[in-house]
């Protein structure tokens, strides 16, 4: 085992090669910048592709192009190129296109505060395109995790043809940390389904497994369409209610039945916790720090990391918010997981700790929360 | 032509019964004929093409062809269409669009991918129109002439489609009208067998929108003022500029020879192989590639 100080975007770029991701199109913004250096540097050693596009709106564009032809591919962005992505995403979630977004978030709104850390785009990476559509968010709190985050991002991308995006906190993204390098077989890589019905007989959108349709890329030898409108299960547009519906509840469902895969969090101390922390991202490893100098004070806190923070783990929720008297929802926005939070175990029992002026929250302000005062 | 309508049929889809999306008499179907004659005279297998297009009465293009089809956003077909033939080189990547597509919302990818030199063939179907949204000016919308969004008149300065593609770097740039389908049908296959990025601008028309908004008559007339306002390359040599100014100059425009953006990757891949064992490294020095 190789062990190494790395940094957390140096992370994501390791964590896409092992996952086998060999595409990548970008656009250079500060925080996530050394994704892309990193990928042109090591890609083309593996035969793999990296071209830096002339904007975002084309790099997740080509990502898909790419995807479609069967390469497994990744972009990465921060909070102004991640809202030019909005449309492609859609198209992604729409035409069931594997592909995986890093989003390194940093102070908006607009240009805002480029080199400061902020969870601001929690609610834009669930609903920041258009219309109802199923969405995997991932979120590490460690260089490591953000290694791992990256190979379950395209595992899950792969596995639910579904785009997956990985946000990240700039101080995640550019702190260094102790990595130690998993041995290859010690990754485990998920590849998209393919199809053995002969050509003639394939329905693209048809011979679905566990509500995922296998995906054959472009110039295998299947022949099939791709559109962004309402499409049947040959792939073509449609406009009638008996093909629409069924489509909208099958890419729903093949996300919400498959929760106990998808949901990533960590529970430490829930049981007999009277204060439960929910937290993501940087903000946990405060949140843990502020548990533990609760607990000394003989304080019962306890504390749940959500790695998965879309879809919203409801269920976990509830049920540790049932026994506790106090839920402390850190983030460095204005408040924005603390509306699921609230929603889901009632709004007396929630109590936000927030900044948003690019500075991460202390334990202290997290103790502050749990102690009342 | 009575021979080739019938190859057509081969290359339609048949498995629906598609609704015709366009209006009778429109000329978006008469590039959708010369574009099947092309491959057909290439002789591509289907399984070896792609249709790739953006949104727009164009853009519904190729759910009725038997290739690998993609319709994709409004004005980023070269965007999907470049990722898609970095990952299968072997495909014959084509892109079809209308004009709004192009060069107005899909302006900046058009130029930057001719200017990488990405081997596509882009087919820009021309009608100086928004089709599709019912008749809005587009970036090649003649001076003075009325749209929905224009009813006293244009203001704006068209794009012309040919020569900014030269300028941004294409290989090859052609130029015919519907009325000229078989000469259109030539100059598709020229564009797809050229390696490297390669625009053909189809001149159409839109009588359903622009026609009607600027008093021009039926599809008949339209097609009529195609055949009546246009001019051979060779033809137009002998022209005043004032009066070639005034012309659709129709054959090929420009053609050059230069290495195409995958052949000049390969050699980043080797370059980039070659430095992992660190000899490379040491003749280039870092960064060095020749
Ligand atoms: C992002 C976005 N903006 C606007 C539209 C609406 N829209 C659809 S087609 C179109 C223009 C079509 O004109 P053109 O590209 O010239 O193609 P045509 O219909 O004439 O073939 C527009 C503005 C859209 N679909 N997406
Ligand atoms: S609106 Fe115009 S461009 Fe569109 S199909 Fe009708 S005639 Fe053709």
């Amino acid at each position: 085992m190789v062990v190494r100080l790395m940094q957390g975007n140096e992370a994501v770029g390791w964590g896409a090669i092992a996952a086998g991701c060999r595409f990548y199109a970008g656009y250079p913004i500060t925080p996530s910048t050394e994704i892309a250096e990193m990928l042109a540097r090591e890609l083309p050693k593996l035969g793999g592709i990296f071209i830096q596009m002339e904007d975002e709106i084309a790099s997740l564009a080509a990502c898909i192009g790419a995807s479609v032809g069967g390469m497994k591919a990744m972009t990465a962005t921060s909070g102004p190129g991640f809202s030019l992505m909005q449309e492609h995403i859609g198209y992604a979630a729409m035409a069931e296109i594997p592909c995986v977004i890093v989003n390194v978030q940093r102070l908006g709104p607009s240009t805002g505060q480029p080199t400061s850390p902020s969870q601001g785009d929690i609610m834009q990476a669930r609903w920041g395109t258009h219309g109802d559509h199923p969405i995997i968010v991932l979120y590490p709190t460690s260089v490591p995790e953000a290694f791992d985050l990256t190979v379950t991002a395209f595992n899950m991308a792969e596995k639910y043809r579904t785009p997956v995006i990985l946000l990240m906190d700039e101080v995640v993204a550019h702190m260094r940390e102790r990595f130690e390098t998993p041995p290859s077989e010690a990754i485990r890589v998920i590849d998209r389904m393919g199809t053995s019905v002969p050509p003639e007989w394939y329905k693209p959108f048809g011979d679905t497994v566990g509500d995922v349709p296998p995906m054959p890329s472009f110039g295998s030898g299947y022949r099939y369409h791709i559109t962004g409108l309402y499409h049947d299960l040959m792939g073509y547009p449609t406009q009638r209610l008996d093909e629409i519906n069924p489509w909208i509840e099958r890419v729903h469902r093949k996300i919400s039945a498959h929760l106990e895969d998808i949901l990533l969090y960590r529970e430490e101390n829930t049981e007999d916790a009277k204060v439960v922390i929910v937290a993501y991202g940087i903000t946990a490893r405060s949140a843990r720090h502020a548990m533990k100098i609760a607990r000394q004070h003989r304080h019962r806190v306890g504390l749940v990391t959500l790695y998965t923070i879309w879809p919203f783990p409801e269920e976990v929720i509830l049920r540790v918010g049932r026994t506790a008297r106090r839920v402390v929802v850190p983030e460095m926005n204005l408040g924005q997981l603390a509306l699921e939070v609230e929603r889901v175990v009632g709004r007396h029992k929630v109590v936000r700790v927030n900044r948003a002026d690019g500075t991460m929250i202390a334990p202290q302000m997290i103790l502050d929360a749990i102690e009342g005062r | 032509m009575a021979k080739d309508d019938h190859t057509a049929y081969a290359y339609l889809r048949t498995t629906k019964k598609f609704p015709n999306i366009w209006c009778a008499g429109c000329g978006i179907g008469i590039v959708m004929g010369a574009l099947i004659r092309a491959i057909d005279r290439i002789g591509l297998d289907k399984d070896e093409v792609a249709v790739v297009s953006g949104i727009g009465c164009s853009g519904r293009m190729p759910v009725y062809l038997d290739f690998n089809t993609m319709h994709t956003t409004h004005g980023r077909a070269l965007a999907f269409a470049t990722g898609l033939k970095l990952a299968q080189p072997n495909l014959k990547v084509i892109v079809v669009m209308g004009d709004g597509d192009a060069l107005a919302i899909g302006g900046n990818h058009f130029i930057h991918a001719a200017r990488r030199n990405i081997d596509l063939t882009a087919i820009i179907i021309n009608n100086l129109i928004y089709g599709m949204t019912g008749g809005q000016y587009s970036p090649t919308t003649p001076l003075d002439m009325r749209a929905s969004t224009a009813p006293y008149g244009h203001v704006e300065p068209p794009f012309p489609i040919c020569e900014l593609s030269i300028a941004a770097g294409a290989t090859f740039v052609a130029r015919s009208t519907v009325y000229h389908a078989v000469e259109l049908d030539r100059l598709i296959e020229k564009a797809i067998r050229k390696v490297g990025f390669s625009v053909v601008e189809a001149v159409s028309y839109c009588h359903t929108t622009y026609g009607r908004l600027n008093r021009m008559g039926s599809s008949v007339e339209m097609m009529r003022m195609l055949k009546e306002n246009s001019i051979s390359l060779a033809a137009a040599e002998n022209l005043k500029p004032e009066e070639r100014a005034t012309k659709i100059i129709r054959g090929v425009l420009h053609e050059v020879e230069k290495p195409d953006y995958l052949t000049l990757y390969q050699k980043v891949i080797e370059h980039a192989k070659a430095a992992v064992d660190g000899k490379e490294f040491l003749r280039a020095g870092p960064g060095g590639l020749e």
